[in-house]
């Protein structure tokens, strides 16, 4: 078996969750059988000289299906919110380590901001009611993916930077009660940097998926550079092939 | 059929499509696609003599019709590469090309030196690369320091000798002139052409390294026009790459000068590409009556 390839997908859905954000479900037999949470796929965009990396937010292997919720950030996330039901988008799945959900019995926080809440999602799964996000967004209209955690009994706990919906506040605000085993986290670096100090007081160990401007997606060119903590002192490592999970104790966070 | 083999300096490819360096890695995560021996060759990730870091992200950044890096050389020495890489690259049943970078002429000569003494098919010599502060492009620029590390090189070198040249220069023809007559047995070009781009809402250059080299599908007519005006002006056989994306490109190139082509950006959308490029080019070649790739090699009728 390939551990990852290219395919042509029949894309099944595609709608806008909340302005500028997307949910495309796509059909991918292949990668769907071998997929795991916090994977990515590098989406084709045609006339495009580089992919787009895009976290994988729901696995469904008997359907066969994939599905990514995205941002649209510049031309090549626009192309792709065009997509429609019947359309072909070309995949290269599935990438990146993904988490390592370990002993399911623990409790999980899921620890997301804006558009890294989605990749918590299949990790949440098979923790169900042991798991509780805490995510934060900009505001009540950017809000995603809140019913999809509590459909799965998560506990939920909403923040926006505005304070138009749920605490006015940060993610980490709203982690003080919840008691946790292992934290996973995804969104932007100064708030994963500010889990990964409240797990670190804890003592729980927490992973961390992050992001970096991505060519190859596979290790090959080395451009998706990420500085790691290594026996012998920083190095760069990869965000494609060593990641997109860190242990967070690993990632040096920048000044 | 027609003959796709081709011979560059005495090194026969079993076909004209060879990885450019640096988009490639040394190979091992693209036979996940296709067996390596799909290809008539490998160039390796551009080697130091030691382990680079490389330059801090972001590191690459798209443009229209291409994209920058300042991926900066990193890369885990020449020895590792010999003790970890090469035995099993050995084995995958393809040319296998050696490209060496350096911040000095005696880094360059120690590395020719030591792989001279190890089954790589050929040494290709990086004299052109925009992203590292020393060494690299600086050799590149000029006719006298690309004849004269080339020169040094060469009397340490035992293996086919290719050079690589950069295209921020404002005499190309001089350049391969230069490296010809310093004993390059072959020439590779181009390598990235240098550029920037700034986001506007920090009004910082993506790339912390400020600038980077450009590739992809905007240098192909560049590239094309170099390989055409070099091929004017030297007898050895030049390797063409810059932004071939379909065979049609690649016969583009061939017919501009080139006796083979090296690919590189467009396996990042697609790595398939070399696999459908060596389909287009047979099926060019028989509808057209030549017998061989190499029969291409120059045949542009230029007006």
């Amino acid at each position: 078996m390939k551990p990852y390839d290219t395919f042509d997908c029949a894309v099944l859905q595609n709608r806008e969750l909340a302005p500028g954000f997307f949910d495309l479900t796509v059909s991918c037999l292949q990668a769907a059988q071998t997929a795991r949470a916090g994977q990515f796929a590098q989406l084709m965009v045609p006339g495009k000289t580089l992919r787009r990396p895009i976290s994988i937010c729901e696995i469904d292997r008997n359907q066969g299906t994939l599905r990514f919720v995205f941002g649209v950030r510049g031309g090549g996330t626009l192309q792709l919110s065009r997509l429609k039901a019947g359309d072909q988008v070309n995949l290269l799945a599935p990438l990146g380590n993904g988490f390592n959900l370990g002993d399911t019995s623990r409790r999980v926080l899921l620890a997301g901001g804006g558009i890294g809440v989605p990749p918590l999602l299949e990790a949440a799964k098979p923790f169900g009611k042991r798991a509780v996000l805490t995510a934060g967004f900009r505001s009540r209209d950017a809000v995603i993916l809140k019913e999809d955690f509590e459909k799965l009994g998560c506990g939920v706990r909403i923040a926006t930077d505005d304070g138009s919906f749920g605490h006015h506040g940060l993610v980490t605000d709203l982690v003080e009660d919840i008691p946790f085993d292992v934290v996973f986290a995804c969104g932007p670096k100064p708030m994963l940097r500010a889990v990964a100090a409240l797990a670190h007081r804890r003592g729980v160990p927490c992973f961390v998926s992050m992001e970096e401007r991505m060519a190859c997606g596979i290790g090959a060119c080395l451009g998706c550079a990420i500085q790691l903590q290594g026996e012998n002192g920083p190095y760069y490592g990869h965000v494609c092939k060593d990641g997109p999970v860190f242990p967070a104790e690993t990632i040096v966070w920048e000044e | 059929m027609a003959e796709l083999e081709v011979q560059i300096a005495g090194v026969s490819f079993k076909n004209p499509l060879i990885a450019a360096s640096g988009t490639f890695g040394f190979g091992h995560e693209f036979q996940a696609f296709y067996p390596l021996s799909t290809l008539g060759g490998i160039s390796c990730k551009g080697l130091t003599l030691e382990e680079r870091p490389g330059n801090p992200p972001p590191r690459i950044a798209e443009t229209p019709g291409g994209m920058l890096n300042s991926v900066g050389l990193q890369n885990p020495g020449v020895e590792h590469f010999i003790r970890e890489d090469l035995p099993w690259l050995k084995r995958q049943g393809t040319g296998v090309i050696a490209n060496i970078a350096g911040n000095t002429p005696e880094d360059y000569c120690a590395m020719a030196e030591r792989l001279s003494e190890e089954p790589v098919d050929m040494i290709e010599l990086n004299i052109s690369c925009p992203n590292v502060k020393q060494g690299g492009a600086a050799f590149g620029t000029s006719c006298e320091s690309a004849a004269s590390i080339t020169s040094a090189v060469r009397r340490h070198c035992k293996k086919p000798l290719m050079v690589k040249l950069s295209p921020n220069v404002a005499d190309i023809g001089g350049i391969a002139a230069a490296v010809e007559d310093a004993g390059a047995d072959a020439i590779s070009m181009i390598n990235t052409l240098t550029g920037m781009r700034i986001d506007i809402r920090t009004r910082r250059p993506i790339l912390k390294n400020n600038t980077g080299g450009l590739s992809g599908p905007a240098l192909l007519p560049v590239a094309l026009r170099m390989v055409w005006q070099a091929s004017s002006r030297v007898k050895i056989p030049i390797v063409g790459l810059g932004g071939i994306s379909t065979w049609q490109d690649v016969v583009e190139m061939l017919l501009a000068g080139a006796s083979a082509v090296q690919i590189g950006t467009v396996l990042f959308s697609d790595p398939y590409a070399p696999v459908k490029m060596l389909k287009g080019l047979e099926t060019y070649l028989e509808e057209n009556h030549v017998g061989s790739a190499a029969e291409l090699t120059g045949r542009v009728r230029s007006w």
